[in-house]
């Protein structure tokens, strides 16, 4: 329903100005911190007049924090975990939803359980198979007596070690696999008339040709939505980098703002943490500009 | 051009069996049209013998070969779906040539072909577009090229009209009428609707519950309906059905109400029959005539070149088309003449059509 009253117009015009500038002014406010100099944004209050050192702050916060490599890193983790998020979602969501196979119900369940364990509740395992990704295989052997079984017969202690700390697959692939891609997948997925299935298997398209020629295409929108949004969660993560990257040549540059933030007893740099803000800030702003047409239809509408 | 032989073809889900034995024949270069009410089996069975619905009993073989354990794409079957069934993101051209390119063709080849069957189909301005910006009868015709290119054995077609309006339907008919007798390919047509299975059909299949009530020329199945089912079933209006019980010099009607002087139909007296009578071929004449029934008219529908005249015969439903210029207002009493030649008998208990009376057989005199 449509209502066209200016009393209304004005009210709900007014509601979405309020909501823009609460959006908004936490952001004019860094910039205009990013703007002062080590005196002024230290002033109480902040002057809230933009001041002239904006470009020497990013210039500082750049250098300092060593953002170039750091964006980076950024980039390729964020990047890596999209991308893989939409392989993965798709496939996965491709056999729940086409195969019929013993098993199915089962692991739908256990990707839907994933839900529930979120890697923060799970850091610690995550954190030790990463470590050594061979531990579990170690473990069942160990445990099974294979070990001690091997070591008698021929003399060799197995031990397996394959370590991802300190590198971009352990970044990425404990971020990939989650059941949110799964599900938007799956959903897309059911929508698509089983006519069209039938039609390609009368065509001679086995499945995989079925899905790279018909289903890929046809869920761009999907593809485009779900890798935005991963692509800024994955580029918002913290608490995950932080543990595993303890060399700085890994190190994104989400955790190495933490740098730029002033310490106890040192000078309150507000201002050049600020502007290192706002550079991080920017990558995951232009993806989503540059992506918010398809990502607005591959999350409400279908193309029909 | 392929031959399609149906043995004992069953198909059952969990719970339920929806096809039960079905046997048929289908010649090469025939034009089959299975015809029944939603929900018979009629679609399944087009599906098994496309492959899309396994075969739970029976055996279907495509030109002598069994194809019970064969891939779609193996059995050498084209298909016309209800919704078309095109995808949405691929142009015209792609659609149409989209097998050629599964089967690995060369694109110079490809072209040609698809420039081919787009000339046959009037589609050759629009093969550059997505299906979104054609028509429906466009879409149609998309969907046939796509079955054609393959130059299948076999061409399925699953009620593709019913989606179409009332006008590009007959035309869309026709169409496909002249481009099966350019192909001559063997085709097996689903519908519900009776006026397209007549049009359209060499061969009519009839089917109900599953299972098939009577195979046969168009002509065959209306002249000579095997079961009541298909009596109703084919024909608009449907076939009037009186039940009634054989005596000596006629028939007892509607619980003994009513007789008619009908010459012995070769019946046991006290066999309790349907006779069933077209609205076409029922006469009125003045009320109280010699053999004639006399009735109330309910309803009359004008439709142009005649009129439809539902009548009540002591509270059964009864139509009588005619053309002739009687206007019998509604609430008259009209008299309603039934030539014996024109009447079909059907066992009461179990629907068949007993065939004993002979409309050459001597008259004998009242």
């Amino acid at each position: 329903m449509v209502e066209r009253t200016p009393i209304l117009n004005f009210i709900t015009h007014l509601v979405l100005f309020l909501g823009f500038v609460l959006a908004v002014a936490p952001f004019v406010i860094v910039a205009i911190a990013a703007s002062h100099n080590l005196k002024d944004v230290n002033d109480v209050p902040m002057s809230l007049l933009p001041g002239g050192d904006f470009w020497v702050n990013i210039k500082t916060a750049w250098t300092t924090a060593n953002l170039g490599p750091k964006l980076l890193n950024s980039f390729i983790m964020a990047a890596g975990v999209a991308a893989g998020k939409v392989v993965i979602s798709a496939l996965t969501a491709f056999s729940i939803v086409y195969f019929r196979y013993p098993g199915r119900t089962f692991i739908f369940w256990l990707i839907f359980v994933t839900l529930m364990l979120p890697l923060e509740v799970r850091i610690v395992p995550t954190y030790a198979v990463v470590a050594n990704v061979l531990s579990p295989y170690q473990t069942i052997l160990d445990v099974t007596g294979l070990t001690w079984l091997i070591e008698k017969v021929s003399g060799v202690q197995v031990s397996m070690s394959f370590g991802l700390l300190n590198s971009y697959s352990g970044l990425i692939l404990p971020l990939i696999a989650t059941a949110t891609g799964t599900f938007l997948y799956r959903q897309f997925f059911l929508t698509v008339p089983d006519e069209l299935t039938e039609a390609a298997r009368m065509d001679g398209a086995g499945a995989l040709r079925f899905f790279i020629d018909i289903l890929l295409p046809l869920s761009r929108t999907n593809m485009a939505a779900l890798g935005t949004i991963m692509f800024l969660w994955a580029w918002n993560q913290y608490l995950w980098p932080l543990l595993i990257t303890t060399d700085q040549s890994h190190a994104t540059a989400v955790t190495e703002l933490k740098q730029l933030i002033p310490n106890v007893g040192g000078a309150p740099e507000w201002h050049i943490a600020m502007a290192g803000t706002l550079i991080v800030m920017l990558p995951p702003l232009i993806v989503v500009v540059a992506m918010q047409r398809w990502f607005v239809r591959g999350l409400i509408a279908t193309e029909k | 051009m392929a031959s399609i032989t149906i043995r004992d073809v069953t198909k059952s889900y969990a719970k339920s069996q929806v096809v039960h034995g079905v046997d048929l024949d289908i010649a090469s270069g025939d034009f089959v049209v299975i015809l029944g009410p939603s929900g018979c089996g009629k679609s399944t069975l087009l599906r098994m013998i496309a492959g899309l619905e396994e075969i739970s009993g029976g055996e279907i073989a495509i030109d002598g070969t069994v194809v019970n354990r064969l891939e779609p794409r193996e059995r050498g079957c084209a298909m016309v779906f209800q919704n078309y069934a095109l995808y949405p993101h691929m142009s015209v051209a792609q659609n149409i040539g989209y097998s050629l390119k599964v089967a690995g063709v060369p694109a110079a080849e490809r072209t040609q072909r698809i420039q081919a069957v787009a000339r046959i189909l009037e589609l050759e301005p629009m093969l550059d577009r997505k299906p979104a910006a054609l028509s429906g009868g466009q879409r149609q015709r998309v969907a046939m090229g796509r079955a054609m290119i393959r130059e299948p054995k076999v061409f399925l077609f699953d009620e593709p009209l019913s989606n179409l309006d009332a006008k590009l339907r007959v035309q869309m008919r026709s169409e496909i009428r002249k481009l099966h007798r350019r192909l001559n390919a063997t085709s097996v047509f689903v519908t519900h609707d009776q006026v397209e299975a007549m049009t359209l059909a060499d061969r009519l299949v009839v089917m109900n519950g599953g299972r098939v009530e009577q195979v046969g020329t168009p002509g065959e199945i209306y002249k000579r309906p095997a079961s009541r089912f298909v009596a109703t079933f084919v024909g608009a209006p449907a076939m009037n059905i009186l039940e009634g019980v054989v005596e000596l010099d006629g028939l007892s009607l509607l619980g003994g109400s009513r007789r008619l002087p009908v010459p012995r139909v070769g019946l046991p007296v006290g066999a309790k029959v349907a006779m069933g009578i077209r609205p076409e071929a029922v006469r009125l004449v003045a009320p109280g005539s010699q053999g004639a029934l006399n009735a109330t008219v309910d309803l009359v529908e004008e439709l142009g070149a005649g009129r439809v005249i539902y009548v009540d015969l002591d509270g059964a439903a009864f139509s009588v088309v005619t053309s002739e210029t009687v206007h019998p207002a509604a609430g008259a009493t009209v008299g309603l003449k039934i030539s014996p030649d024109d009447m079909h008998f059907f066992s009461s208990e179990t629907g068949a059509r007993l065939d004993v009376f002979k409309a050459s057989m001597p008259v004998p005199a009242h």
